[in-house]
């Protein structure tokens, strides 16, 4: 008996399905970079893509704590406004005279507890994750209002230190310890999700929640872990934006869910879960900073193609997502 | 039925007579309203007349939640049609000219109409769910503006234009009687036509309202169209009443502040029944809250601490799990875990 | 012949649900190495059954013992680590996972908390190996056919030592050469002493595989039978709750078939069908006629009014309404022929729940004007009154919330939403299934002065009785094959249906 096997044959190669979204996101990223190279000057170089790690590291851990929501099927609108909590709590203790490694702890564990309430109320309340999170981003915009309406600049020694760190990698490459930071994050986060049971239990609920409750799986417990482990990861994305940026203010990371969750989804991940790597989400991130990157090499080109192109990109994954996954059905009701 | 409808407004209506009361008690003659040069003024008015906008992109919204959809992209649409009126005027010889103002406003709204049908499109023909299809939008909509205004915030000096969001018609806001007009087109649609029986059927049963022979497509392209259209009449006011367009700002979260409205309406954000009242109640209530904010000296920038906690508090309320589970105490069994969540998945690929 | 002993027994069960007795001092008897059936019509009570014995449901009486030692599931968790596994027809696993995932997902091998995936890959291999299955474990379970995908639910069942493995309807969206290999894979379970229980609609399946088979009937037992010692015949007549001796006879109006044969043909499938869902079938319904389907569950008997009615595409044949050719893409185009169609499954299918019953009465005529053109309101009322009235909805009030009316008001409400456009042909699939007598008998009446006054009506039931008495022919299906189709006349009577329902129109 035949069965279909779900893999693309590709000049005598064949490859998995599940791997076409990340291959387009690569080939993407890849002829984006060739394309810049030959058109600018002083593009071709490593430094190039290694800045877009330095000025995205941010987006990265952020993006990676969404990649884990939208991979249960969920979604998390608070990143932003939890990113702006963290700069602001940071600065205002700091400016307190709090000692530095007290602040870090108690900013993380502040995302991460936000995280979990709203996982919370999202799984033992069967409100929508959109609307929850969505109460979420409204209460860490307010709270980063109460704590003060200005921008509030740090100061602490060490914090600016490490913002102005500089890590040579030989030749004339270097990146900053924050592009360290986030890279960590995304190796642990592709442990977790490929050598864990909760990262497995991640996909299963992606793929279907009823099954996973059937198979007896802790839907509850990993539920509220993904939104737990966004909170903690824009938390720490604030504090990398904070070491960026040097400030900590109620306007900063204004609408960047959206970008979180463009790049995971122009990272391939399917935003109705159950399919996506971490992988993805890195190219994503890239992609997007090489079209600012690009942009900003154009000089000619203002900076709102950077949205219309991320808006474009959207709608093709969007469409790419479809096929995929129709062709599937198509093959299963058969 | 006019029970059931009581029931559905009360707790709306009862948030915004509290709110009131505490304006009364915090600003004196917060009731009033007064006639200055044939013009009403107070701040009753105020409230109804900044909520404009907020109303118009709420009906809109209200009428696609209830099909079972959402449109992210309303602050987007906001935002460009704001911006190609301003431009159309600003490019005009003489920016007073009626016919020329007639005609950005014209060219604005079918813009807005056709993102709406934009939309529709991508949720009906590309079955893709509404919150991801009005998403693209919402992202490239934003620098779409950006795109007309040329990154500049573009400013006008227009009399006629400046009616729309600024100006007095009949003693009144011209705002408020163009909410008024949108209602009344709204309702009349919905409820004097036959839209908002099949809007609620499609609602509350895709698959019963297909095999009684409705056609959801007709239904859902008409409901995203209106909703661009509503948005663009918001933009239109919003930019109006600054007499500039800001392709940036205009209209920021303001789908965020809609969705609440609907919510707070009582129209369950799982679609079916919907009441346009309820929302023109839950948008007031939005926008008292600010109001409120600002008499009572608190920091204006907390209005999001307390928009939260509505938010909250209002779907908690509407939740049945919370009802069940804190309300009445009833503990289910462990084994009542396992039966079916309701899946927006199936629902999409059944249909 | 010396009996082993039973692995599982229960005794004198009792479930009482709200207004119903779903399970009444039944008795069930599982023994090691069979494959043992579970038979009966809608509502015999197999799925609560099924239910009580995984814990899903308490029981009010009786007792359950498992190797002897009394057991109460809190779950079906609680049921599968005791050994007793269960595989829905709806396969309920991850598609999106590997095959080898889905048979370990949850007890996966670890070693210092890092999942081992060669380790998993290996046993997940020499699992399905064992059931002489050989898949690319790696491979994402959607890359394969629905088949395929429940005998990796069979595989993760049994990878827990199941004793138990219970089967609901696994074969109902299979073709024949997957059942042959599920069934493959049952024999080879068998071998290894499993109890299975099976739950099938298709007679062929079951006497194919089955040792031994218990029948249910409206929450009752009827009898446990060895399946070589139980006819065909027979079986259906126990399910059906007839013992064919004893028929009493029939009053109908049969009489009538000769005249509708001179009726002009209204609606002509030839060789319409659907891969997966019915075989190709050619059926003539004619004006003023009653054509009764008639057929066990999951025969096709829906899935023929469905492709009929364009709520599915057809796969191959064509269609003539009136003796125009047409193509319904949708029920829309249907609805614009006169055709009409009640769903069998009133809450998921038919009503709006949070509409009145006013909205959904009028919602068809509604539909079929568009929403430019409203039913002015004078008219509604004359439309919805006259429908109350003459159909008996009650209670009368026409601005009440459809859910809150009883399930025969619903489904008469559901009738007068498509006699309001005044239908050509009405399908109705099993319009008089969970409603009270009196509703029934007006239901039926109704059909007869339908067909009188010249309107089609094409009639699903599983009561044979009453498609006897209201049809003029019968079409007869079984697993998914329009099988034989009959005139009323004098001659037929349930024991003939019942007979060529169990033969498949062969004898």
């Amino acid at each position: 008996m035949t069965t279909l096997t779900g893999r693309l044959r590709i000049g005598g190669q064949t490859i998995p399905r599940k791997y076409v979204p990340v291959l387009v996101t690569a080939g993407l990223f890849v002829a984006m970079f060739a394309a810049g190279s030959v058109r600018y000057e002083a593009f071709g170089t490593g430094q190039v893509i290694l800045n877009v790690f330095v000025d995205n590291a941010f987006l990265l851990v952020v993006a990676v704590g969404m990649t884990f929501v939208i991979l249960t099927g969920g979604i998390d609108l608070s990143v932003g406004s939890v990113v702006a909590l963290s700069t602001m709590l940071a600065a205002v203790l700091l400016r307190d005279g709090w000692p530095v490694v007290a602040v870090i702890g108690l900013v993380l564990v502040v995302g991460a507890v936000l995280g979990l309430g709203m996982g919370a109320i999202v799984h033992y309340f069967e409100i929508q994750p959109f609307i929850v999170t969505l109460a979420g981003m409204f209460l860490a915009r307010g709270l980063c209002y109460t704590i003060a309406t200005d921008s509030i600049p740090i100061t602490d020694p060490s914090f600016t230190a490490f913002a102005q760190a500089t890590i040579p990698l030989g030749g004339e490459l270097w990146i900053t310890p924050s592009v360290v930071a986030g890279l960590v994050v995304v190796v642990v986060a592709a442990y977790v999700l490929h050598y864990t049971r909760l990262g497995r239990n991640v996909y299963a609920i992606g793929g279907s929640e009823q099954s996973a409750l059937l198979m007896g799986l802790p839907v509850a417990r990993t539920k509220i872990a993904v939104y737990t482990i966004s909170g903690f990861c824009s938390a720490l994305g604030g504090l990398l934006l904070s070491f960026y940026m040097l400030s900590g203010y109620g306007l900063h990371a204004v609408g960047m869910e959206l970008d979180a969750i463009a790049a995971v989804v122009i990272g391939g991940t399917l935003l109705t879960g159950g399919s996506g790597y971490l992988l993805g989400t890195v190219l994503g991130v890239l992609v997007l900073g090489l079209i600012q990157t690009i942009i900003s090499f154009e000089g000619t080109l203002s900076s709102w193609w950077t949205k219309i192109f991320i808006g474009a990109l959207l709608f093709v994954f969007i469409l790419l997502q479809r096929l995929i996954s129709a062709r599937r059905t198509g093959a299963r009701s058969t | 039925m006019s029970r059931l409808l009581g029931h559905r407004l009360f707790w709306p209506s009862a948030v915004l007579a509290a709110l009131l009361l505490v304006n009364v008690v915090f600003t004196n003659g917060f009731l009033n309203v007064q006639m200055k040069d044939g013009h009403l003024y107070g701040s009753l008015i105020d409230i109804v007349r900044f909520g404009a906008p907020l109303i118009l992109v709420a009906l809109g919204m209200t009428l696609v939640i209830a099909t079972g959809g959402i449109d992210l992209s309303v602050g987007s649409v906001v935002a460009i049609a704001g911006a190609l009126a301003c431009l159309r005027i600003s490019l005009l010889g003489d920016q007073n000219s009626v016919g020329g103002v007639l005609g950005a406003i014209g060219l604005a709204l079918a813009l807005s109409l056709v993102l709406g049908l934009w939309n529709g499109v991508l949720v009906t023909a590309a079955g893709i769910q509404p919150i991801i299809a009005t998403l693209i939008l919402m992202v490239a909509g934003r620098g779409l503006a950006q795109l007309i205004t040329d990154g500049q915030i573009i400013t006008i000096n227009s009399s006629p234009y400046k009616l729309i969001g600024g100006g007095y018609w009949l003693t009144l806001p011209f705002g408020i009687i163009i909410v008024a007009a949108v209602l009344a087109l709204a309702a009349f649609l919905t409820r004097r036509l036959a839209l908002g029986l099949l809007i609620e059927s499609v609602g509350g049963n895709a698959k019963a309202s297909r095999l009684a022979g409705i056609s959801a497509r007709g239904v859902l392209l008409t409901v995203y169209a209106f909703c661009g259209l509503c948005a663009g009449i918001a933009g239109l006011m919003i930019s109006s009443n600054v007499s500039s367009a800001d392709g940036n700002n205009a209209g920021l979260w303001i789908e965020l502040d809609a969705i609440l409205a609907v919510v707070i309406g009582g129209t369950s954000l799982a679609g079916g029944r919907f009441s346009l009242g309820g929302t023109v109640l839950g948008a007031l209530v939005i926008q008292t809250l600010t109001t409120t904010i600002y008499s009572i000296g608190v920091p204006p920038e907390t209005t999001l601490l307390f928009k939260a906690l509505v938010v909250t508090i209002v779907c908690l309320l509407q939740s049945p799990a919370f009802r069940a589970k804190v309300l009445h105490g009833r503990r289910r069994r462990p084994s009542a875990s396992a039966r079916p969540v309701p899946e927006e998945k199936k629902a999409s690929v059944s249909a | 012949m010396t009996e082993p002993v039973p692995i599982l027994q229960m005794r004198g069960i009792d479930k009482q649900f709200p207004g119903v007795k779903a399970l009444d001092g039944v008795d069930f008897r599982l023994f090691p190495g069979e494959v043992h059936a579970l038979m009966g019509e809608n509502g015999a009570g197999k799925s609560t059954l099924i239910k009580v014995l995984t814990g899903v449901y308490d029981i009010d009486a009786g007792a359950i013992e498992l190797e002897g030692r009394p057991v109460a599931f809190s779950g079906p968790l609680a049921a599968q680590q005791a050994g007793i596994s269960t595989v829905y027809q709806e396969v309920n696993l991850c598609a999106n996972l590997s095959v080898a995932e889905n048979i370990f997902i949850g007890r996966e091998p670890r070693r210092f908390g890092r999942l081992q995936w060669r380790v998993m890959r290996r046993e997940a291999e020499r699992i399905l190996a064992s059931l002489d299955l050989d898949l690319d474990v790696s491979a994402s379970l959607s890359a394969y056919s629905l088949a395929v995908q429940q005998m990796v639910a069979i595989a993760r069942a049994v990878q827990v030592d199941a004793k138990v493995l219970i089967l609901d309807e696994p074969t109902s969206s299979l073709d024949a050469g997957e059942v042959e290999r599920l069934f493959g894979v049952m024999r080879r379970l068998k071998e290894q002493g499993i109890a299975i229980l099976f739950v099938s609609h298709f007679l062929d399946q079951i006497y194919e595989i089955s040792d031994r088979m218990t029948v249910l009937r409206n929450g009752t037992l009827v009898g446990e039978y060895l399946t070589r010692d139980l006819p065909q015949v027979e079986l259906v007549g126990k399910m059906i709750g007839r013992e064919l001796a004893a028929l009493e006879s029939l009053e109908d109006r049969r009489a009538a078939a000769e005249q509708a044969d001179a009726a002009a043909p209204l609606v002509e499938a030839d060789g319409l069908g659907r891969p997966g869902a019915i075989e190709p079938f050619s059926l003539t319904v004619r004006e003023g006629e009653v054509l009764g389907l008639a057929g066990l569950l999951g025969s096709g008997r829906t899935e023929v009014a469905r492709l009929l009615f364009g709520a599915d595409h057809a796969g191959s044949g064509t269609l003539r309404v009136g003796g125009v050719p047409v193509r319904l893409r949708t029920p829309r185009a249907a609805v614009r022929h006169k055709l009409a169609y009640c769903s069998e499954d009133r809450r998921a299918e038919g009503i709006i729940p949070e509409l009145t019953v006013r909205e959904n009465l009028i919602l068809a005529l509604q539909a079929a004007r568009g929403w430019t053109r409203p039913i002015a309101r004078r008219k509604q009322d004359e439309l919805v009154e006259r429908y109350i009235k003459a159909l008996d909805i009650r209670p009368a009030d026409p601005d009440r919330p459809i859910a809150n009316l009883s399930g025969g008001n619903q489904q008469k409400v559901l009738l007068a939403r498509w006699l309001i456009l005044q239908p050509r042909l009405l399908i109705l699939d099993e319009p008089t299934r969970g409603i009270d007598v009196g509703a029934k008998a007006e239901i039926q009446r109704l059909v007869v002065e339908l067909s009188d006054g010249g309107t089609a009506v094409l009639f699903i039931s599983a009561e044979l009785e009453e498609v006897l008495r209201l049809s003029h022919k019968i079409a007869v299906l079984r697993d998914r094959r329009m099988v034989a189709e009959l005139d009323n006349d004098e001659q037929l009577t349930t024991d003939a249906l019942t007979e060529t329902i169990a033969s498949g129109g062969r004898s």
